[in-house]
């Protein structure tokens, strides 16, 4: 295909990405290193009965003016990267200074909002991509054994978790898990404790939370599985059986193997799925247990103050994080393709 | 299919069903659970006191007088407006699928035709595009479309649900183009025809099947969205999932958490309809760019 045709052809979509997803980067950078004005501040001379007294107040009419001729605020250079609700690296040396052990320092640090947030992200994210995958493997294994009638409903059930909006999914779990709700009975009864709740727990928040992933995401490496066995060599299979390999054997040296490219690919997309996770923490109300970035920068958004540069600025780390994450398959892409 | 290989003892048989049967429970469950208290009254859905309430539903026969109620629908979809969020859901949806794949063919089969390397790049930019976390990009919106006036109305969501669509589209109509053969196009144009006309009256018939399994998850991301939906529409545009959302904060009030439930169920009936009637599509879907690639 020629350059021009191939440019007219290509053009709609370049430019879709180009104005929302392009842009909004830059216009992110630019806003993580602008804050709004400060408030104008006027000294006004108040004369009584007992003498004048000066006093500063703020001139609201100046400051609206001001704001809306500048909405993008004043220029403040790193600042908002490096103050307490973002990287505080002041708070940090602090904390370092007065810690007496490591521990007490980790635990300190991770009470700091962003740390909190990047953590929870990123346990979040280890958990829950691994086990995802290997539950969907042993599903995938399961439904293979299956008689063939069995398979049709049994996928379409299995769908289910993966395709619901990700809120709704959240919402109906946590109403069950809910202290009032019939699973938190039950758990109540089985701990004996009729004051054990979800809500006023942060880890048991944190193992609700990653429990949700898992439900969530493996049926997606169930059916990406369950698709890759169909095309595992009988043959080989057969070979490894008459050298005497066990079931087990066969699973690791003959399926595993084959299965690899689909487990590197499965890995990549939940690794970028789990690093945005959000929507679960609002359905199951954990804002105050646990926090991950993408819902750190929408509380900031917001509410009745907009705070658009924090929020900026936790967004372009959170792009940062997310091209660290990506970095070894970009990196092997190049040298790949130098080679070809 | 009868190979040796595939052959297993009972005790792994039913071990295997055992296992399968957990996880069907675990995964269908909760959805029929919450279907059917979603006609119950709060004290019966959350039935705190004796769980068989929530099946029998005595406090609902009690309070209604009868076993089934319609107040929490009633209350979403007429009191609350539902409808409207509804209504603004199939407005996004239609549209956004529309416009991605009109864009992610044309975009997707010129990546698939071209042998040069930036072909390649621009794959990799794509996949980069679409590792971004939506809310991040949200907070680059929000400024430029308070200041130009764009922020709150449906267009504006719509075109922005097609950009952070358009990076998967791209993948996945590359991959279906690759699988068209190029003799196809190549002798249509060797006939006389432009690369359009080629495209125009050669691929576009044959490649409904692909675009429709692409369209599913184009419609899957727009109809799930919350990030940009919650943060881009105005209260009186909200669409579905964020209007959902919207229910949560006010549940304080005695009853409300049933219109949320309601609100709930009503969200993910389409779904259930819609994984009936394309099972097939989703998990060809879902396998080709792994399977593949």
């Amino acid at each position: 295909m020629r350059h021009r045709t191939f440019f007219w052809f290509f053009l709609p979509t370049a430019s879709a990405m180009l104005l929302f997803i392009a842009f909004p980067i830059v216009s992110v950078l630019i806003q993580s290193v602008h804050a709004p004005h400060e408030q104008v501040i006027v000294e006004v001379e108040n004369c009584g009965p007992f003498g004048c007294t000066r006093s500063s107040i703020v001139d609201q009419a100046a400051t609206r003016a001001l704001r809306e001729a500048e909405p993008l605020g004043r220029f403040v250079g790193m600042d908002i990267y490096f103050n307490r609700a973002h990287l505080a690296v002041n708070e940090i040396g602090a904390l370092w200074r007065s810690s007496p052990d490591l521990g007490t320092f980790i635990n300190r640090v991770m009470r700091l909002p962003f740390y909190g947030a990047l953590g929870f992200t990123l346990t979040y994210t280890a958990l829950v991509t691994p086990l995802s995958i290997m539950l969907g493997f042993v599903i995938a294994l399961s439904v293979n054994a299956l008689p063939r009638v069995l398979r049709g409903p049994t996928i379409f059930f299995s769908l289910l978790p993966m395709i619901v909006t990700p809120l709704v999914g959240g919402l109906i779990l946590f109403w069950m898990i809910d202290s009032r709700g019939v699973l938190g009975a039950f758990f109540q009864y089985l701990a004996g404790d009729p004051n054990l709740s979800v809500k006023a727990s942060t880890p048991l928040m944190w193992a609700m939370l990653i429990v949700y992933g898992i439900w969530s995401s493996a049926p997606f490496a169930f059916v990406v599985y369950y698709a890759g066995l169909q095309t595992v060599p009988q043959d080989t299979l057969e070979s490894a059986m008459i050298d005497g390999a066990t079931r087990w054997q066969r699973i690791r040296y003959v399926m595993l193997p084959h299965l690899l490219p689909l487990t590197t690919f499965m890995a990549l997309i939940k690794l970028m799925d789990n690093f945005r996770v959000f929507e679960p923490i609002i359905s199951f109300q954990a804002s105050a247990h646990a926090q991950s970035l993408s819902y750190f920068i929408y509380s900031d958004l917001g509410g009745e103050t907009r705070l658009l540069s924090s929020a900026a600025a936790t967004s372009v780390l959170t792009i940062l994080g997310i091209v660290i994450l990506l970095s070894p398959v970009l990196v092997r892409t190049w040298r790949n393709f130098g080679k070809t | 299919m009868s190979s040796i290989a595939n052959r297993r003892p009972v005790s792994l048989r039913l071990v295997l069903a055992g296992f399968l049967i957990f996880w069907l429970l675990l995964a269908a469950f909760p959805f029929l659970w919450t279907f059917w208290g979603s006609f119950k009254v709060e004290g019966d859905f959350f039935s705190r006191a004796d769980w068989r309430n929530a099946l029998l539903g005595t406090l609902t026969e009690l309070e209604t007088g009868a076993t089934f109620t319609g107040q929490g629908y009633f209350g979403a979809w007429v009191q609350e407006e539902f409808w409207r969020a509804a209504l603004n859901t199939l407005i996004v949806t239609v549209s956004v699928v529309c416009i991605s794949l009109t864009f992610g063919t044309l975009g997707g089969y010129a990546l698939s035709r071209s042998p040069y390397p930036y072909a390649f790049w621009l794959l990799i930019i794509a996949l980069v595009f679409r590792a971004m976390p939506p809310i991040t990009l949200v907070s680059g919106y929000l400024l430029p479309f308070f200041e130009w006036n764009l922020w709150g109305h449906l267009p504006t969501t719509i075109i922005v649900l097609v950009a952070i669509n358009q990076p998967f589209t791209l993948w996945m109509l590359t991959s279906i183009f690759r699988n068209i053969p190029k003799d196809l196009d190549e002798s249509a144009m060797v006939d006389g025809c432009s690369r359009f006309q080629a495209f125009r009256h050669v691929i576009i018939p044959v490649m409904w099947p692909g675009v429709i399994t692409t369209g599913l998850f184009s419609f899957l991301l727009a109809y799930n969205d919350f990030a940009v939906t919650s943060m881009l529409l105005s209260a009186d545009n909200l669409t579905m999932v964020p209007k959902l959302e919207s229910f949560l904060g006010t549940t304080q009030t005695r009853g409300n958490v049933m219109f949320a439930v309601a609100a709930v169920v009503s969200v993910t009936l389409p779904l259930f309809v819609l994984v009936m009637f394309f099972q097939r599509q989703i998990v060809s879907g879902l396998t080709a760019g792994a399977v593949k690639g």
